[in-house]
Formats: structure tokens, C-alpha cells, sequence
């Protein structure tokens, strides 16, 4: 099965990941509405972390509303079935559930890999 | 409007009052954005003769529709001012992620004027706009401000923050981001530090609206294919700017000692990789920039985080200054950031003054004892901190080198390397007659990126002038609608990005439906609108603004730009040929005729009222 292999060391934090993630998700020329995330620590120690889901599926565990379902290894939200309890955005190991205040869901890696395509740093990559 | 925000804010610090207005749509179609927006903002309504540094001058800060889109390096803002430095117009482009977040808000621009007299900040989350206390953060580093603000309202906020130099008007302070990037030219933070306002903070959530999403993403990721197989990309994003260091000193165009060389022998400890290996932490990216042109360094001996030193300051501060250790430079970087000054009118000033230390025009008593040799680092760490403070000699160091040439006299204009008031960015041109027309004719004086054709001379002949007047009025027609769009010129520039895609992705973000040519000739419109501006602020303007210093007419004295040099009368022959090309008169002040062929009819009237045409 196919997944995201990230290297933390190589993001120079530029957005295109994000920025593209809005736009094939919602339309949106929004990075703010992505599911993947550029963390910045600087000045110190001036580094990048990219967080994004590793479709791990504790949330489809969680999920009390089988909002949920697992399609092929990856783990898709069904809007319609979500009541935004939170529960599955506490339970994250990896803290990669993200919210907007336009959203009444979390948004959540689909493994669709627009991101892939756009990171010119090579930072994000399919497994091999 | 697709592409723009919608919203601009203006604010009145004198009175705090804050007003959100609906943006023009007239002057988004007629003046795009960034620096068209300041052009006319500032011709309109900053009355004739305004001091820079008084309430009724403005300070705006712009975005481009392209600002913040899925668009390579869709990464500028553009403050704009009456320079305090110059006297003129003045405008000085920022990269990193202010722009985008500005737009994220909804907001496409920010006009403010008056002045505070408790020190505020600007704080912008979305639909809440307030001015904030600002006495905790008066009087600390722009550096510092930024890291400790964040602190207090959220790493998701982007900050803009003067440093001490720009809160005691520094001619040349500047405005800092994103530790290490800066609105850095024609004394913004100066401008910002007489209003009280110490930072802007801002976070936004919404997106930008486009007028072809899809057909923006196609554009975009055949932009991205375009230039990763570019050959020179590999390079570029590894070294950023500094790659031309050696390049500049292989064609003896690096200054050294205050322009009075083009080489420097000790060049090599400089040099990009070099700095690289001893330095580097992180390569690093401005918004949507797949060229991550930028280096964030760590000084081991100085404890110095900063996204820098690009190659000015390498020059301006390394060799123009003979300083060859690239740690040395990159902790005055540091220190200057901090304080919230431009790296290359500190260093221009201070090596002006070391030369006139050199000729005995200045004694080492007038510099309060400073031992102010070239080459002496401590020294240069002094006199860096009494200026940002406006303490002793260092309040006249604050004026830049053009006024104290005018102080001192004794032939030193000569030497101070400046045109307009703005000194040279760092590049040596006796055997660049392009670059320094561009330098000359450059509408914020002598600042690289309007026309940067330091290349093309070198192919083109240089002890030649044929075909530069031409060069630079197209580079002057093309370059400055980056700075409309919002973009970086980088992906244009460094690995040849066609000029049509941008074109397209315009259209595709706005819906506007512009040609080429219709770009080109509001780009035109916007070059004769601040030529207007210098008309009607200098009362005597006209060719001895543009003229050089008369360092350009001395022979290189070595190196491989050895015996190369401009004459007089070149000058004025590229001069002459360069108002023709722009439809000037031969003093340099645009023609009736031309300002109504551009629509500048009022602007025409204005000058026909004063006398000037």
C-alpha cells in the first residue's frame, strides 16, 4: 500500500503543499485549509516539521458516529455522518486532524499526493 | 474583485481611528497593485512638500491579486512612502509570508498616516483591527520583537516590527520579517517609527478568491515542471543570491573599499560554498517559492540566528567595507536586522566615511574617537550602534552619505556612492554602463532590482554604451509589474520563466483579460507617475538627479575591470538617448504629450500649473 514518506530536513516551508491541498480539496486558494501542516521553529533552532496523516485509522476507532471508513489502507471523513465531537482529533497520535472555522469537520489527509507533485524540495514522497 | 482581497484599511494614528473601506475596483484595473497602488496613493494625496518624517506623510504597505496565490514565489508586499532619505519617492518590497497572510485577512492594503505619541502596534485578526500598546515592545530589537510578540498573541501571526534605528528615525531604517527579510530601502521604518507605530501583526483564515482555479493550477504546476528542470535551479536554490558573489568578483564588479575597487583579494572567504559549509542551518522559502532562495545561518562565534546574509550585504558589508570573515558579516547582518537598518546604506555610509577618514576630510576626533579604518570590525560595531541610536557622530552617519557630503564638501560627492540619495546597491560600474544607467534612472534612486542588466553588459561590450538605454527602459517596463502582481522576480529572472505565464496566471487569478501590452503600458504609466512625483517635490529636478558620482568616471584602477570607465559625456549620451526612449524632454521631465498618451491628464495639468512642462 501506498503511503507519504516525509523528510523533515528538506521542507524549506515554502506553502505549495498546503496551497494546493485547499485547492484540490475545497476550490480554495486557502493553505489554512489543508490537511497537511508546516510547522516553523524559528529563530531557533530554525527548522521545519511537516505534519500530515499516516492514515494509522485510530480515528475510525474512535469515531463514535462511523463518520469514518477505511477505503483501500486510507482513512476518508464522511462529512455527513460527522457531529464534530472532537473525539477523533483528541485521540491523534499524531496531532493531524485539522480545523477551520468555516468547517463543521476535521480535515483530514485523502492520500490523494497533489502534494507530492508540487514539492519541489522533495520533502514529501510516496514509499517505494 | 477575483484575485484581490476586497478590504483596505485606513488608519489615522493621531487620532487611532481606524476605517475599513471596500477597495476600488477602478484602482485595481488601472493600477493593479503594490507599487501601482503606492504611486498613486502617493501622488494624490500627500500634499506637495511634506516632510517625510511628519504626521501628514503616508506609509502603504500593498499586495498584488497575485499575492498569496498558487503562483511561484507569489510572495511580495510593497511598502511605499515619501522617502525620508531621498526626499522622493519611495518604495522597498518584502518578501516571506506578511503578503499572503494580509490577503488571508481580506485586506489589500493598509494606508496609514498621523503619528502616535504612545507607541502602538497594528494588530489584524481577520475582521478585528486594533491598535495595541506597543510600550513593552519600544525600544527592543526588531528581531526581538518579533519572537516575543509571537509569544504573546500566537505563532500564527505574522509580524512587521521596526527596530531602534526606525523608532529614532534613522533615514535609512527599515522594517523587518521573518527574522532576516526586510522592506529594506528608502527609510520605511524611519517613516513607521514617526508614526509610533512599532509592529504590524496579522493572521487570516479566508481564502482569496480566483477567477479560474483550475486553469491557475494547470498554469502553475506546468510553471513548477518549467523550472525544476531548469540546469541552474539546482544551483540557485542551493546558494540563493550569494552565487554571484564570485561571479562579481571574477568581472571585477564586487565593491571593494568603498567602489574604489572590483575585486577584492580575500573574495574567496566570502565566497558561497564556503559560507555555506561554515554557516548554513537551513535553506528556507518565502510563500509559495519553489526556488527557497533564502539562507538561515548560525554564527557559532557571534551565537547569531539570521535568514542571511544575501549577496548585498555580502558586499556591502564584507568587501566594501574589507571585512573578510563571513561570520563577521553575518553577525553585523544580524546586528543591523535587529536594529532595523539597511544593510547597504549602512554600508555605503560607513565606508563613505572611511574614505573620508582616509583623505583627512574627517579627523578620528570627529568620530568621537572611533578608529573608523576600513577593516575594523569593532569600529564598524560602534559606530553601527551610536547611529541606530542617533548618539554623537552617529547622528550625522543617520542622514546617509549624500547629506553628509553636502556637510563635509571638499570634492567628497565625489565618493559618496549614492544617486538620489539612495546608495548603490552592490554592484561596481565602471565597466557596467547598464547597470549603473539603471542605478541613474531607477525611480527610488540607486537600487538594483528595477533594472538589475549587469549581465547583458557583460555580453554586450563594456566599454561600450550601444543598446543600453533601450535595455534598461524595457527591464524598467517589465520588472516593476512584479512588484504590481505581488510576485518575486526570481523564477522570471534566475531560471527564465516566461514573462507570457505570468501573464496568464494574471489573468487566470483576476479575470481581467490583460494583454502584454496593456500591461506594459500601465507599467509605463506607473514609471512617469513617480517621475512626477520627484518633478513636483525637488524644485530644481531634472538631469543632475540622474547624474552619477564622479568615482564612475575614474579608470578602474586594477583587477579585470582594469582602465574601464564612464565619461561624461557616455553618461549624458545614455541619458539622452534614455529620455528619448521614454518620451522625456532632455532634462529629463516627462512631456505633456506622454503623460496624456499614459492618461496622466491631471498629472499634466499639475506640472503645467507649476511650470515644469
Amino acid at each position: 500500500m501506498k503511503s507519504l514518506v516525509l523528510h523533515h530536513e528538506r521542507c524549506t516551508g515554502c506553502s505549495l503543499c498546503e496551497l494546493i491541498c485547499g485547492l484540490a480539496h475545497f476550490k480554495e486558494n486557502n493553505p489554512k485549509k489543508s490537511a497537511i501542516h508546516i510547522e516553523r521553529k524559528f529563530p531557533v533552532p530554525g527548522a521545519f516539521e511537516v505534519h500530515v496523516c499516516n492514515q494509522c485509522g485510530r480515528c475510525k476507532e474512535v469515531c463514535p458516529t462511523e463518520a469514518i471508513i477505511e477505503r483501500d489502507g486510507v482513512y476518508l471523513i464522511d462529512p455527513g455522518k460527522c457531529t464534530f465531537c472532537g473525539i477523533c482529533i483528541d485521540e491523534c497520535p499524531l496531532d493531524v486532524l485539522f480545523t477551520h472555522k468555516d468547517l463543521s469537520y476535521p480535515i483530514k489527509c485523502d492520500l490523494c499526493g497533489e502534494c507530492i507533485q508540487v514539492c519541489t524540495p522533495e520533502a514529501i514522497h510516496w514509499s517505494k | 474583485m477575483y484575485g484581490y482581497g476586497g478590504k483596505v484599511i485606513r488608519i489615522d494614528l493621531t487620532k487611532k481611528k481606524i476605517e475599513k473601506k471596500e477597495l476600488d475596483p477602478s484602482l485595481a484595473k488601472e493600477w493593479l497593485g503594490g507599487r501601482g497602488f503606492i504611486a498613486k496613493i502617493l501622488y494624490d494625496e500627500i500634499p506637495q512638500g511634506t516632510d517625510p518624517l511628519s504626521p501628514e506623510n503616508k506609509l502603504i504597505i500593498a499586495t498584488g491579486p497575485l499575492s498569496g496565490t498558487f503562483w511561484p514565489s507569489a510572495a511580495k508586499i510593497v511598502f511605499g512612502t515619501k522617502s525620508p532619505l531621498t526626499g522622493g519617492y519611495g518604495d522597498s518590497n518584502l518578501g516571506g509570508f506578511l503578503m499572503a497572510e494580509l490577503k488571508f485577512a481580506g485586506y489589500d492594503m493598509i494606508v496609514l498616516e498621523g503619528a502616535s505619541r504612545e507607541p502602538l502596534y497594528l494588530y489584524i485578526d481577520d475582521d478585528t483591527l486594533e491598535l495595541r500598546d506597543a510600550n513593552p515592545y519600544w525600544g527592543k530589537g526588531a528581531l526581538v520583537t518579533e519572537v516575543e510578540l509571537k509569544r504573546e498573541i500566537g505563532e500564527a501571526f505574522q509580524i512587521a516590527a521596526i527596530g531602534p534605528a526606525g523608532e529614532n528615525r534613522v533615514r535609512y531604517a527599515n522594517i523587518n520579517h521573518e527574522y532576516g527579510r526586510q522592506s529594506g530601502r528608502c527609510g520605511m521604518g524611519a517613516v513607521m517609527g514617526s508614526k509610533g507605530l512599532k509592529a504590524i501583526a496579522v493572521h487570516g483564515t479566508r481564502g482569496i478568491s480566483l477567477y479560474d482555479p483550475d486553469g491557475l493550477i494547470q498554469i502553475t504546476k506546468a510553471a513548477l515542471q518549467h523550472i525544476t528542470h531548469q540546469p541552474y535551479f539546482k544551483r540557485f536554490r542551493l546558494y540563493g543570491t550569494t552565487d554571484i558573489t564570485d561571479w562579481c568578483q571574477g568581472m571585477g564588479v564586487l565593491p571593494t573599499k568603498n567602489f574604489m575597487f572590483g575585486d577584492y583579494e580575500k573574495e574567496e572567504k566570502l565566497a558561497p560554498e564556503p559560507m555555506r559549509k561554515r554557516i548554513l542551518v537551513r535553506d528556507k522559502a518565502c510563500f509559495a517559492c519553489p526556488l527557497n532562495c533564502a539562507n538561515y545561518t548560525f554564527s557559532k562565534k557571534y551565537g547569531t540566528y539570521i535568514d542571511g546574509p544575501e549577496y548585498e550585504t555580502i558586499g556591502m558589508l564584507g568587501s566594501n567595507l574589507l571585512l573578510d570573515d563571513i561570520e563577521e558579516v553575518q553577525y553585523l547582518n544580524t546586528l543591523c536586522d535587529d536594529y532595523g537598518m539597511d544593510t547597504i546604506a549602512f554600508g555605503g555610509t560607513v565606508a563613505f566615511t572611511m574614505e573620508c577618514i582616509e583623505k583627512g576630510i574627517l579627523k578620528q576626533s570627529d568620530l568621537d574617537g572611533i578608529d573608523l579604518r576600513f577593516g575594523n570590525f569593532e569600529a564598524i560595531q560602534t559606530i553601527l550602534k551610536k547611529i541606530a541610536y542617533q548618539e554623537g557622530i552617529g547622528k550625522i552617519l543617520a542622514e546617509g552619505s549624500k547629506a553628509m557630503a553636502e556637510r563635509l564638501g571638499q570634492k567628497s560627492e565625489h565618493f559618496a556612492i549614492q544617486v538620489k540619495g539612495l546608495d548603490f546597491s552592490a554592484y561596481e560600474c565602471r565597466g557596467a554602463p547598464a547597470m549603473l544607467l539603471s542605478f541613474m534612472t531607477s525611480d527610488i534612486g540607486a537600487q538594483h532590482t528595477r533594472s538589475w542588466a549587469i549581465v547583458q553588459d557583460m555580453d554586450m561590450g563594456r566599454d561600450s554604451i550601444e543598446g543600453r538605454a533601450k535595455l534598461v527602459k524595457e527591464l524598467q517596463t517589465l520588472r516593476p509589474l512584479m512588484e504590481m502582481f505581488g510576485v518575486c522576480r526570481f523564477p522570471w529572472l534566475e531560471v527564465k520563466l516566461d514573462f507570457g505565464e505570468y501573464v496568464k496566471a494574471f489573468n487566470a487569478v483576476t479575470g481581467l483579460g490583460y494583454s502584454k501590452e496593456k500591461l506594459f503600458q500601465i507599467s509605463e504609466k506607473v514609471w512617469n507617475l513617480t517621475r512626477a512625483f520627484w518633478v513636483r517635490e525637488m524644485k530644481d529636478f531634472g538631469r543632475k538627479y540622474d547624474l552619477p558620482p564622479g568615482r564612475v568616471y575614474e579608470p578602474m584602477p586594477s583587477g579585470p575591470a582594469k582602465g574601464l570607465h564612464l565619461t561624461e559625456e557616455k553618461v549624458n549620451r545614455m541619458l539622452d538617448e534614455y529620455y528619448e526612449f521614454r518620451g522625456w524632454d532632455q532634462n529629463g521631465i516627462p512631456t505633456e504629450a506622454k503623460l496624456r498618451e499614459l492618461g496622466l491628464e491631471q498629472v499634466a495639468e499639475d506640472l503645467r500649473k507649476m511650470n515644469k512642462i
